[in-house]
């Protein structure tokens, strides 16, 4: 048995039975514990079939490869495999999901559906143009509807993901300066609130960043912007609704000064689902936003991705989006690349992506826009400042809620550790919060509010749901706020109780070793 | 409407309890001249799941879906057959509808799962290490020149001739903002990979060479006197891998010496999706792990001493070190990385072997038949499931005559490379599992035909 297999699935008392409260195979019930595949996989096992091995000379330059030591499983074990593996997840499937910032709304099962059909997920993205006109046609529908509800001029939809549609504003930015012959504007001013994927792009663009004081009341101070600003100035990049939660009043105010100081306006537009269909950010005096279709949109979030983050332009930045594009030509579309950019996109950037973007997930997006429709968009902003609202206003008695006076909170609501005992912070409430049945709000995050938690219902949350949520967080609040020992230990129903991520850092261990190569390591 | 449960009555309750009289009062911070009064002019309202699916439906039908055609189009984007079990359970809403795993004890399914996906990258690339995935295989080789450039400390890196396209473009639009300095060139219609070319180009301002294996003619290179000219120069050897299902027939990268090995892992358990999603992979030696970009997984213990997973090295992350991050990437590709790794385990070693030989064998007997057409010359003497060729006429106007006639050719690199001479007579041609014998005698007779 393999030195790092010690702990695990194998149990961890020999003595099963009544008394110690072990079983003999660490599973409890319905907990089941699940090796790795390297455990239980061998080299000569597998789920296909292929029949026989085909002869005949090769032609591989005599590189052929040897061993591999990849493990296979038959399909039962597999399918056995993760869907155990599936039940050691939180999953907004199973309940209510509150993570501020990162919306975990639900994902429609007819988005999937028609990912699926053959016309889009079997499509080659080189296949001749003329073979793909639908394909063409669900970018450019999906792409009116992001510039008709943002208002603004266009859009560039080849970004991966959020921060890649964040490099794409930033670039934009970048390019329109050089255009201008002002490319020694290298500073742009973020908020300290920002999340930490905007000083990161900046960075990666080449831009300086400084920090966007704020105000006590949680939102971007703005004769303090406006005394900063000057010729070294490429622009600002801020998130409204921002992460506190609350809508910048002064936005248009900033927008405003920033362009008459000679910059530009970015927009996180990670919150855009908190105003879709009820305020067009091409209204703000905004340049650049990127949308990600997870959140707004519903497309699944996947464990951690795929995203995709399209991004709303100004009329001064279109100049410089991103290769490729699509047209329309007659009545069909064309697509715009590096071959024919020349002709009348001369001043794009470039490309930022091989092929066109997230087809899956704009086929997807589009199709949750047209279940909703232009009202039902606007209800969906609604409703999750509502909930939030009601969250808000539920708990602010049993929880510091820093910007409870701030005004209403738009999706989401912040609180913070202040009034806790001695030794128990956010961290506490959270873990606790998964004995509930529940996944934690964000924690520590944004860094402006100390030990903050920002908590977002989403508007796919009934009030029954929302009602449950809130009892379970005033009671763990309340077990936090008496000193309750039990917290500072939960979780203690979860597959697992808190794990030491210090070691995890301190001594590496990121892929299986076959058990003699781990131990001749020792 | 369908997705939202809350009902007016709801509404009006929640609305006493917050103390306000209209949804409006809660949008009172909006400027009065941004606030949209109605639902916006000019857009669809609302419409049934039938109604919907039946509008999405027809416009999925405006295109030819490549099981609908005899299909050999690859550069970068494969067709194979991804077993149903793989779709079934990455639908799963436990998977599906997770969010990134930064609450551990509730989230060790898809940790383990990154921790398994990592172990097969790793061990398919010929690496010590690989991370959690990238959005695909064009972002994945520039972040991989960026990394180079971090680890050398130099700011010159040359891209071999084969690499494709789409990558060298992505890796110039990102170079021009960072100053990187990229040293590029075309590929030449001729039977062997550049690798002697990029030999002679190392020198001491070069912090990596990029090649691209097999390449974009789908032909295939030793490694390994590349990688030690290289070293030899304290610079790094960059391998992309666009066909991970090549590296079950032949040597991996990380075995012939190269430091980092990056690809697109599209062809194993995603579909082709016209372009995305895919999952980068991205590959490298142990002691650079501190240097590379991405989520990672690592074991460890939790407070009772049973294994566990966590994302670890996130001191190399945006969230935690913003400005200073290795990269600003927040996001990978979980979900295309949980395909990925599930088809890996269905298939294990020996399925991943026949696959790959069957897959040659295919692709050896279709070059043959195709060379044998009058006007048609096989460029590429050694390669894997992806062949080129040199048509007697420039092959974009052949391919999209072709596809209207329900046959999807191969890539043109007219296409790929518009206006680059001796380039434009020739056509890729990727032939996998999913190619039958009566798809190439279609595409021979057809091209017999067209070139006539």
């Amino acid at each position: 048995m393999s030195t790092i297999n010690q702990s695990g699935w194998r149990p961890t008392t020999p003595e099963a039975g009544e008394a110690s409260g072990a079983t003999f195979t660490g599973n409890r019930a319905l907990m089941l514990e699940e090796p790795l595949i390297f455990e239980i996989g061998s080299s000569d096992t597998t789920g296909v079939d292929f029949g026989e091995m085909p002869e005949g000379k090769s032609r591989l330059g005599g590189l052929e490869r040897k061993s591999i030591g990849l493990p296979g499983l038959s399909e039962p074990e597999t399918v056995r495999h993760y869907t155990r593996l599936s039940r050691q997840n939180y999953a907004i499937d199973l309940g209510l999901f509150p993570l501020g910032s990162c919306t975990m709304k639900h994902n429609p099962r007819l988005n999937e559906r028609v990912a699926r059909l053959p016309g889009f997920a079997d499509l080659h993205p080189l296949t001749p143009v003329d073979s793909a006109q639908g394909a063409f046609e669900v970018i450019d529908q999906l792409a009116h509807w992001l510039i008709t509800l943002t208002g603004m001029h266009s859009v560039a939809m080849s970004p991966k993901a959020g921060a890649h549609g964040e490099l794409c504003g930033v670039l934009a930015i970048r390019a329109a300066l050089e255009a201008r012959g002002e490319g020694d504007r290298k500073i742009l001013l973020v908020p300290i609130s920002a999340h930490g994927t905007n000083p990161a792009t900046a960075a990666f663009a080449n831009f300086t960043v400084e920090d966007i004081p704020a105000t006590d009341d949680g939102r971007v101070d703005l004769e303090a912007l406006k005394a900063r600003l000057g010729p070294d100035i490429a622009g600002v990049m801020i998130t409204n609704p921002n992460t506190c939660g609350l809508f910048e009043r002064d936005m248009k105010a900033i927008s405003d000064a920033v362009h008459a100081a000679g910059g530009y306006v970015y927009c996180d537009g990670a919150n855009f689902n908190a105003i879709v269909g009820r305020v067009r950010p091409g209204d703000l005096g905004i340049d650049a936003m990127h949308i990600n279709l997870h959140k707004t949109f519903s497309t699944p979030h996947g464990g951690g991705g795929p995203g995709s983050g399209p991004v709303v332009l100004s009329e001064a930045l279109t100049p410089y989006a991103p290769l490729p594009f699509v047209e329309k030509d007659g009545a069909g579309y064309r697509l715009v690349e590096e071959e024919t950019a020349g002709e009348h996109h001369a001043g794009t950037f470039g490309r930022m992506v091989a092929f066109h973007g997230q087809m899956g997930m704009f086929t997807r997006a589009l199709t949750y826009i047209l279940s909703h429709g232009a009202d039902g968009l606007r209800q969906v902003a609604e409703d999750s400042v509502l909930n939030a609202n009601y969250i808000l206003r539920s708990m602010e008695d049993v929880l510091d809620a820093p910007f409870a006076k701030s005004g209403p909170c738009m999706h989401e609501a912040i609180f913070s550790d202040e009034g806790l005992p001695e030794g128990f912070s956010t961290i506490d409430i959270a873990k606790a919060l998964i004995d509930e049945g529940y996944h934690p709000m964000t924690m520590y995050f944004p860094l402006v509010v100390h030990g903050a938690m920002l908590v977002e219902p989403t508007e796919t949350e009934s009030k029954a749901a929302l009602d449950q949520f809130i009892g379970a967080f005033r009671s763990v609040a309340a077990r936090a706020r008496n000193g309750d020992p039990s917290v500072k230990t939960a979780p203690h129903f979860a597959p697992r109780r808190r794990l030491d991520e210090t070691l995890a850092a301190r001594k590496p261990v990121l892929a299986w070793k076959d058990p003699d190569v781990a131990q001749a390591a020792e | 409407m369908r997705y939202l449960p809350l009902t007016p009555a709801d509404r009006q309750d929640m609305l006493g309890v917050i103390g306000a009289t209209s949804i409006d009062d809660l949008f009172a911070d909006v400027p009065e001249a941004a606030v949209l009064d109605g639902p916006i002019h000019g857009l669809p309202l609302h419409a049934s799941e039938l109604a919907v699916e039946r509008h999405m439906t027809a416009l999925a039908k405006k295109n030819l879906a490549a099981g609908d055609a005899a299909f050999f189009l690859g550069c970068g984007a494969y067709r194979h057959h991804v077993p149903a079990s793989v779709d079934h359970l990455i639908q799963r809403g436990e998977f599906l509808t997770a969010y990134t795993p930064y609450q551990p004890e509730i989230a060790q399914g898809t940790l383990q799962m990154m921790f398994e996906f990592q172990s097969q990258v790793a061990r398919l690339l010929g690496c010590d290490v690989a991370n959690a995935s990238m959005y695909d295989g064009s972002t994945a080789c520039w972040e991989a020149i960026v990394m180079a450039r971090r680890v050398t400390r130099r700011g010159k890196a040359i891209l071999s001739g084969g690499l494709h396209p789409h990558y060298v473009s992505v890796a110039r639009t990102m170079a021009k903002f960072t100053g990187d300095v990229l040293d590029t060139r075309l590929p030449v219609l001729g039977a062997n990979p550049d690798t002697d070319d990029l030999i002679a180009l190392i020198d001491d301002d070069t912090s990596c060479v990029v090649v691209q294996y097999p390449d974009i003619l789908g032909r295939i290179g030793d490694l390994s006197k590349l990688a030690e000219a290289a070293h030899a120069k304290k610079a790094l050897l960059v391998a992309v891998v666009t066909e991970p299902v090549a590296l079950g027939a032949i040597r991996a990268p990380g075995e012939m010496g190269a430091d980092i090995v990056v690809g697109e892992g599209q062809s194993i358990g995603v579909g082709l999706q016209f372009g995305g999603p895919y999952v980068g992979l991205f590959a490298c030696s142990e002691k650079l792990v501190r240097q590379m970009p991405g989520r990672l997984c690592g074991e460890t213990v939790d407070a009772e001493g049973k294994r566990g997973f966590v994302l670890t090295l996130s001191t190399r992350e945006q969230h935690i070190r913003r400005e200073k991050a290795t990269s600003n990437i927040c996001t990978s590709s979980v979900l295309c990385a949980l395909a990925w790794s599930i088809h890996m385990t269905l298939l294990g070693e020996m399925g991943l072997k026949q696959l790959a030989a069957i897959n040659h064998a295919g692709a050896s007997a279709a070059a043959d038949m195709l060379a044998g057409v009058p006007g048609v010359e096989l460029v590429t003497p050694s390669f894997f499931n992806e062949f080129t060729l040199r048509l007697s006429k420039e092959a974009r106007p052949v391919v999209r005559d072709l596809a209207h006639k329900g046959i999807l050719a191969g890539v043109s690199l007219g296409r790929l490379y518009p206006g680059a001479g001796e380039l434009a007579n020739g056509l890729v041609v990727a032939v996998t599992e999913t190619t039958t014998e009566e798809d190439v005698a279609t595409l021979a007779s057809a091209l017999r035909e067209a070139l006539a």
